[in-house]
């Protein structure tokens, strides 16, 4: 199987001038398909940027990005809405439901617009959730809103689908569910998993580690022999 | 049902308070503006129909006294339809009972047939029968006025002659729709009165056997107006012509223009001003909501939906708003419309009313208010555009307060935390709140400038007949007489003081504008009606030239120093060019002054009067009324009190009573903008209200917070709310003033000091209203709900 992202030289900053943040400092990575990716490394290292910048959620200062064959960094910024539409799915840190919607309802917000949708159903039994489809998001616990953001996330079949953070504020029990979720979804579908965490515990599961600091890869480590998440220390 | 739309109206429901206080702003708006235009649409349509069904002339021809086959030469002018002759003349009633002579106008009928031109529209009783001479139809309007009946008996006085006369019938007519007595502006229907009699009868009374003193004209479809007109007066010029005059010169005529006018003007202002606040509301609104889902808006990018996606559905709330507000309007406007169809019948005295919505102003109204929500959720959509996903996967920011200033020194210790965080937060978003206080601002300007122009009205009066008339009733000659003859007015018990007046009434040139009104011939330095300047000084009338209200200078494009030219339509009726002297300031009609020898010397009838102003001892103003009523000079007494009266009456209804319902609605809008503001602020703090609490601030603490940035931003409003209101008060005076009277833009201390009253007590409400809310709010719903 070929390469789901490959990057050159990929440099970001924020500001300009003496205030500038150099948050990517040169990356240079390449993500075979079908893997679960953990990248991990102190806050403040650009893990959440390199994210974004693959997810086409933002644009890179300098440097190449490919998804495939195409390359993201020469995108327009409609081609980037399609390629997230058609191809991307995003789990984030703070759940970020749609307080107005039901569970549900947030996951057909993605279904309604997706090529080759799951069912809303089938996704929420997915995180085992099917039994609260019609609850707010301020009536479903931490856990409960992540699991519905991430059956949320995998409803379109993604090729690719980025978590950040995704058990950042959740306890163990709740993280393992989640990150058993997100193994699932990667053998099921066969899609990536971009995996950030800042807890090395988790990178047990990958496929491959990224270990990440001050804006630059510090080593990639491949682990032939992922572990469940049952298995891993919280 | 797709999941955004689920989230639309979710979201709808939500805002729902403000989502119907703006819905019913717009509502308000097409809704005047269906109603307005369709009341103007079908006082017009009604009228056009009215005139064309009763046959009303297209020319009028007054003569002194022209031989009946003139008609047939007058029917052979090109462009000429049909002729109709008649007699018509002035006439006192007598009612009796000690009350005052009544000023009627007689208007002869054909004996034998319907009149070809100028009909009546019969309301009551029967028709005249033919040579039946004391038989009488009286205008319903009078008669309703003063109580008088089919069956009903009274005396007219015409031309010297007493006559019996009995009332067969009531009726109505298109040329009297308004009535106006002699000498007066102001229409009034209990002081002046139409006789409808045989042509026989008028003929022995006026003495016209063969002959008539008016010529009515309809003209052909292709007809030039102004030759028939000049035609018909070369024809008429050997028998006294007095000078034809089309039909939009008729006096009812006017007054009806006049109130259509009236109301386009309204209709011109009021719902622009209603969609223009409400656009600002909706942007107020919808901006505050945007930059509050900032995050949700990021997530929907991220997750592939477009920007025109996103913004649509922005958009689609403001639409759906703007729509709702529109399709109430427009049912209102119709269920208005329909309601005031009565209403109208009654005051503008047709005999039926065509009512007409005008089909286009529902789609004025539908487009203009949503053009104008769009332009409010225009500026929104920019912000929406530029929101990066990427803030989706921010967590939450705190707003950076580092430009707002630090505190230090003195100020440090005298300012609270929670004053802090007030001043804190109307620095740092000084566009944000400039927007509260030019919206609050607004409000006070249009309560101001509303309340003012109530003053206004008041001030037009008190002008008119405070200032200017100081006397206190006016006698009206049959004809003019020897300027002696005052003196027996003079010799009445409890007549204090006598002022002679000659009355002409003239036709004034100048280039190509022409206007038929009457010069008032007065002492050089009156006493009891005077001309004044702008300073209300009273003017010296010299004998060189003419003083002109400043109404008909500028209708006739003269200033002081340039030469008119004046045609008497009266007596020898000469022409002569004279000069302008002076420009008089004027609330009421348009009146020309003339001292009264240079008048009388212009009219070669040197020491003629024509009527009197007399101040009066209020305690024997009855029996002075009883002898004035004796004397066989007097063609009509007019009291001041009652030409006061009419005036007020005339304002309060039509056009210009809309102006207790603008003042009205001005408060209404400002309470709207304020309440508005305050609960914006409330929303935009939620959680950082509730966290304060949960730190153990009080409420009054945490209230204070937040309505003390409501009490600063209302405080700045004030004083630039009054100057906008200075500038609105010049634009909504032109627009309630008429060729009839003018209301003069006035800067009234207390109107301000009122209209800054209720926004004070506006926003004191909208506080406590707020508070309630604040003590109320769920601390753990609060913080749990990311806004
Ligand atoms: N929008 C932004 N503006 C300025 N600096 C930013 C912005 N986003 C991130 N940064 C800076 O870039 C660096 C990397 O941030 P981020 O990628 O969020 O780190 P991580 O996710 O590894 O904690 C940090 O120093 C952060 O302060
Ligand atoms: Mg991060």
């Amino acid at each position: 199987m070929g390469n789901a992202f490959t990057t050159r030289d990929l440099r970001k900053v924020y500001g300009e001038g003496p205030a500038a943040v150099h948050a990517l400092r040169g990356v240079d990575l390449e993500i075979p398909e079908g893997e679960i990716v953990v990248l991990l490394g102190p806050s403040g290292s650009g893990k959440s940027t390199l994210l974004n910048i693959l997810g086409g959620l933002d644009r890179a200062t300098d440097g190449q990005v490919f998804f495939r064959d195409s390359e993201l960094s020469a995108m327009s910024d409609a081609e980037l809405t399609r390629y997230r539409r058609d191809h991307v799915g995003f789990v984030f840190q703070f759940y970020n439901l749609m307080p107005s919607l039901t569970a549900q309802e947030n996951v057909e917000l993605v279904t309604e617009i997706a090529r080759n949708p799951l069912s809303p159903e089938e996704a929420l039994a997915l995180v085992g959730l099917e039994a609260r489809a019609d609850h707010f998001p301020a009536q479903l616990s931490g856990g409960e809103q992540q699991r519905v953001a991430i059956a949320r996330a995998v409803a379109k079949q993604p090729d690719v689908l980025f978590c950040d953070e995704p058990t950042g504020a959740l306890d163990s029990v709740t993280g393992r569910a989640v990150l058993h979720v997100l193994r699932d979804v990667n053998r099921k579908l066969g899609a990536t998993v971009m995996i950030v965490t800042h807890a090395a515990a988790q990178a047990a599961i990958a496929h491959r580690v990224i270990r990440f600091a001050d804006g630059a890869v510090q080593s990639v480590t491949v682990n032939e022999t992922p572990a469940s998440p049952e298995e891993i220390e919280w | 049902m797709s999941p955004l739309t689920r989230k639309l109206l979710r979201d709808l429901w939500r805002i729902k308070g403000q989502a119907i206080a703006i819905g019913a702003v717009i509502a308000v708006g097409v809704l005047m503006l269906v109603m307005m235009t369709g009341l103007v649409a079908s006082l017009e349509e009604t009228r056009r129909a009215y005139y064309e069904r009763y046959r009303l002339a297209d020319v009028f021809a007054p003569v002194t006294r022209a031989p009946g086959h003139r008609a047939e030469d007058l029917g052979r002018l090109p462009g000429v339809a049909a002729v109709e002759t008649r007699i018509t003349g002035a006439a006192l009633i007598d009612l009796g009972r000690d009350r005052l002579p009544i000023q009627a106008r007689a208007v002869s009928l054909p004996d034998l047939r319907a009149p070809r031109l100028n009909a009546i529209h019969l309301t009551d009783g029967r028709m005249l029968q033919g040579g039946r001479n004391d038989e009488v139809v009286v205008l319903n309007s009078f008669a309703r006025a003063v109580g008088l009946h089919p069956g009903d008996r009274l005396t007219a006085t015409m031309n010297g002659f007493r006559r019996e006369l009995r009332i067969v019938g009531l009726a109505q007519a298109p040329e009297f729709l308004y009535t106006t007595p002699p000498g007066e502006l102001v229409p009034d229907d209990a002081r002046f009165a139409v006789l409808w009699l045989n042509q026989s009868a008028l003929e022995a009374v006026f003495d016209m056997e063969g002959a008539f003193n008016e010529a009515l004209l309809s003209l052909t479809r292709d007809a030039r107006r102004a030759e028939v007109i000049a035609a018909a007066d070369r024809l008429l010029d050997r028998h006294g012509g007095l000078g034809a005059y089309p039909l939009h010169d008729l006096g009812s005529n006017r007054f009806i223009s006049e109130e259509i006018n009236g109301l386009k003007t309204s209709t011109a202002i009021v719902p622009p001003v209603f969609l223009a606040v409400a656009a600002f509301l909706l942007h107020i609104v919808i901006s505050r909501m945007v930059q509050a889902e900032r995050e949700q808006i990021g997530l929907l990018k991220a997750f592939g939906y477009t920007d025109w996606e996103v913004g649509g559905h922005y958009f689609r709330m403001i639409l759906t708003i703007a729509t709702g507000g529109a399709l109430a309007g427009c049912v209102l406007g119709i269920v208005a419309g329909r309601a005031m169809v009565d209403l109208y019948l009654y005051f503008y005295k047709f005999p039926f009313l065509v009512f007409r919505l005008d089909p286009s102003s529902f789609l004025t109204g539908f487009v203009v208010s949503i053009l104008s929500a769009s332009a409010g959720g225009a500026l929104v959509l920019r912000r929406v555009f530029a929101l990066t996903p990427a803030v989706a996967m921010r967590p939450p920011a705190p707003p950076d307060y580092s430009r707002s200033g630090r505190f230090r020194g003195l100020a440090a210790r005298f300012l609270d935390q929670p004053t802090r965080m007030v001043l804190r937060r109307l620095t740092r978003q000084p566009l944000r709140m400039a927007g509260a206080v030019v919206g609050i601002a607004s409000g006070i300007a249009l309560s101001a400038a509303m309340a003012s122009i109530l003053d206004s009205f008041d001030e037009m009066m008190d002008l008119t007949f405070g200032v200017m008339d100081r006397s206190d009733m006016s006698v009206t000659f049959t004809q003019p007489i020897e300027a002696r003859s005052v003196l027996d007015l003079a010799a009445i018990d409890g007549v204090i003081e006598v002022e002679p007046v000659r009355m002409v009434p003239a036709i004034l040139r100048h280039g190509r504008d022409s206007y038929r009104g009457a010069i008032h011939g007065l002492r050089a330095e009156p006493r009891l009606y005077r001309a004044v300047d702008k300073a209300q000084r009273p003017l010296y009338l010299r004998g060189d030239g003419i003083t002109l209200s400043r109404g008909l200078a500028n209708e006739l494009g003269v200033r002081a120093g340039q030469v008119l030219t004046l045609e008497v339509r009266e007596g020898r009726r000469p022409r002569v060019d004279i000069p302008v002297i002076a420009v008089a300031e004027t609330l009421l009609g348009s009146p020309a002054y003339m001292e009264l020898d240079a008048l009388n010397r212009a009219l070669k009838e040197p020491l003629r009067v024509s009527g009197a102003y007399l101040r009066v001892d209020p305690a024997r103003a009855d029996r002075i009324h009883a002898r004035l009523k004796d004397m066989p000079m007097v063609a009509g007494v007019s009291l001041k009190a009652q030409a006061r009266a009419s005036l007020a009456r005339v304002m309060d209804q039509g056009a210009g009573g809309t102006r207790y319902v603008m003042a009205l609605i001005a408060a209404v809008i400002t309470f709207g903008v304020i309440y508005n503001a305050a609960r914006v602020a409330q929303a935009e703090r939620a959680r950082d209200l509730a966290s304060l609490r949960v730190l153990g601030f009080t409420r009054a603490e945490v209230a204070y917070v937040l309505l003390g940035e409501l009490a600063v931003v209302t405080l700045l409003a004030l004083p630039l709310g009054g100057l906008m209101g200075w500038g609105l008060s010049f634009v909504i005076s032109r627009g309630y003033s008429t060729d009839i009277y003018q209301i003069p833009p006035l800067f009234s201390a207390e109107s301000y000091g009122w209209a800054m009253l209720v926004v004070l007590l506006a926003a004191l409400v909208s506080g406590a209203l707020v508070k309630r809310d604040i003590d109320r709010a769920d601390l753990v719903a609060a913080l749990k709900t990311r806004e």
